[in-house]
């Protein structure tokens, strides 16, 4: 369910550039014109004709809006999947885990040689940033239905302030996946591989203990 | 301390009494408990499991793009992959049958709109004369049931709102229409036709542009037969004297010059479907 995300999002984000790019006027300058200025052009024309994005807008709905059937329904499997493995318990935040956060993060990027606080199979800084990462998921889900359907869906679309900003909060997660996918790798090769085959397989290494095994935990108490 | 079941009685934190004093030693007893569900392999069994995972998740990955491939390469049903059209046609069922006349688009103050942009001059024929313009009203099997002069129309009940116009291309526009609802044209042919029939057909004069409209969105009460923008006379690039607006469908199907309007059985052709969009483009 994790990997699946992958070529779905990348379909998601191709389909989604051929609509975005659709109207020729810089949508995104409209897109956030609510923060009240223009910030930059995302796309130049330049890069766009070699992406070969213009004059492909049917086709772009049209992908975009049966993927997003299967990005959603991969999106409920994964969170039932949590709830009923209490695979929730490694990922959701605790109380501590902003703080955690914190010293993760100046320790990840040379700031602080503070020992690392305890952690699970996630430190505090992964328990926000992955939760954070399934709720703009959500998001994408229903700033998507508030775009597709604004009159059908006007509730929605009127709980994330009506047409325009609900679909500039949609380009806005898109650019938070961009961001987070980027950041994501980074650290997984920093991790290394055994983490990464982790990843894949879905097992762990006997000789890799996690932190705060139980036999660590005893031996630190006797000592 | 979050409720944490699969922790063993015994081995339960709260009744150490050494965490009481170390809370990080609680945490580090809780993480622990954790872990223990999760299957630990030898480093054999590890890289034998990780070889064929990622043997398995190749062949997926491969199957998937596969899938995207044939997709992009299928026979075009109306210009558009087979596949995808197909799935147009099953959002379409979904969303007629969650389709609620009393869900009314978001209205504005006429202050916020200002006149919309020319998007589109298909159907726009250089030649029309507004003169010999007249509304025709055609049955089934295209016999003519009635025509009528703007003088009709006006006679109906007129209509101003502002809404927000949609364009497929992504931009919106708040806009003023004043006009007559369709329901209200339309339940002059109830006696004629008996029940109405499930689709709209609209086409320009010369037939250069084409719309085709489930009955559900005709009838419903933000769907005007528009002769004023923004409290002014419809211009020609806007589709004077009678256009289409409704903020139930897109611009595309918002269709400029009305000529004919033809009650029809069967799903009407439709310009820009048979170039790749979706027949119902509903918002």
């Amino acid at each position: 369910m994790h990997w699946i995300n992958f070529p779905l999002l990348t379909i998601m984000i191709w389909s989604g550039l051929r609509i975005y790019w659709a109207d020729r006027a810089d949508p995104f300058g409209v897109g956030i014109g609510f923060i009240g200025w223009h910030w930059f052009d995302l796309f130049p024309d330049s890069v766009n004709e070699k992406l070969g994005l213009n004059q492909t807008l049917a086709r772009g709905m049209a992908f975009h809006f049966t993927v997003a059937w299967l990005f959603t329904l991969n999106g409920v499997a994964y969170g039932l999947y949590l709830w009923r493995s209490g695979g929730w318990r490694h990922l959701l935040p605790e109380k501590e885990s902003l703080g955690d956060a914190a010293k993760v993060v100046a320790n990840d990027l040379h700031l602080s040689t503070a020992p690392l606080p305890p952690q699970g199979r996630y430190n505090g800084a992964q328990r926000w940033s992955y939760t954070l990462i399934l709720v703009l998921g959500a998001v994408a889900v229903l700033t998507g239905l508030s775009i597709y359907k604004p009159t059908q869906l006007s509730f929605l679309t009127a709980l994330f302030g009506g047409y325009e900003m609900a679909r500039s909060i949609h380009f806005f997660v898109t650019l938070s996946f961009v961001a987070f996918f980027i950041v994501h790798i980074f650290q997984v090769a920093m991790a290394g591989f055994g983490n990464f085959w982790s990843m894949i397989s879905g097992y762990e290494l006997e000789s890799e203990k996690p932190v705060g095994d139980s036999q660590t935990v005893s031996e630190a108490v006797s000592a | 301390m979050p409720k944490n079941e699969s922790v063993p009685k015994s081995e339960s934190v709260s009744k150490n009494p050494t965490t009481e004093k170390d809370p990080s030693l609680a945490r580090e007893q809780r993480y622990a408990a954790l872990e223990r569900g999760t299957p630990r392999l030898d480093e054999v069994q590890f890289y034998q499991r990780s070889r064929r995972s990622v043997l398995v998740g190749g062949l997926a990955a491969l199957a998937g793009f596969s899938v995207f491939r044939s997709i992009q390469t299928a026979d075009l049903v109306d210009r558009a992959p087979g596949p995808l059209r197909a799935v147009h046609e099953k959002n379409e069922s979904l969303w007629r049958a969650l389709f609620r006349e009393d869900h009314l688009a978001r209205t504005f103050d006429p202050s916020e709109s200002s006149p919309i942009r020319v998007n589109g001059r298909k159907g726009l024929d250089e030649d029309f004369d507004p003169a010999t313009w007249e509304l025709r009203i055609e049955g089934p099997d295209g016999e003519l049931l009635g025509t009528h002069s703007m003088d009709d129309i006006r006679a109906l009940a007129k209509v101003d709102h502002t809404i927000e116009h949609k364009c497929v291309e992504g931009w919106s526009h708040v806009v003023t229409w004043g006009g007559a609802r369709f329901s209200d044209l339309a339940s002059l042919y109830e006696d004629q036709l008996g029940q109405l029939p499930d689709y709209v057909d609209l086409r320009t004069p010369d037939g250069g542009y084409y719309v085709g409209v489930d009955l559900a969105t005709m009838l419903h009460s933000q769907t005007l037969l528009t002769y004023e923008m923004q409290g002014q006379e419809l211009e020609p690039a806007h589709g004077a004297p009678l256009r289409l607006t409704t903020p139930l469908k897109y611009g595309i199907k918002q269709i400029k010059r009305i000529g004919t309007i033809r009650f029809s059985h069967q799903q009407p052709s439709d310009y820009w479907h048979e170039r790749g969009y979706d027949w119902y483009a509903h918002l």
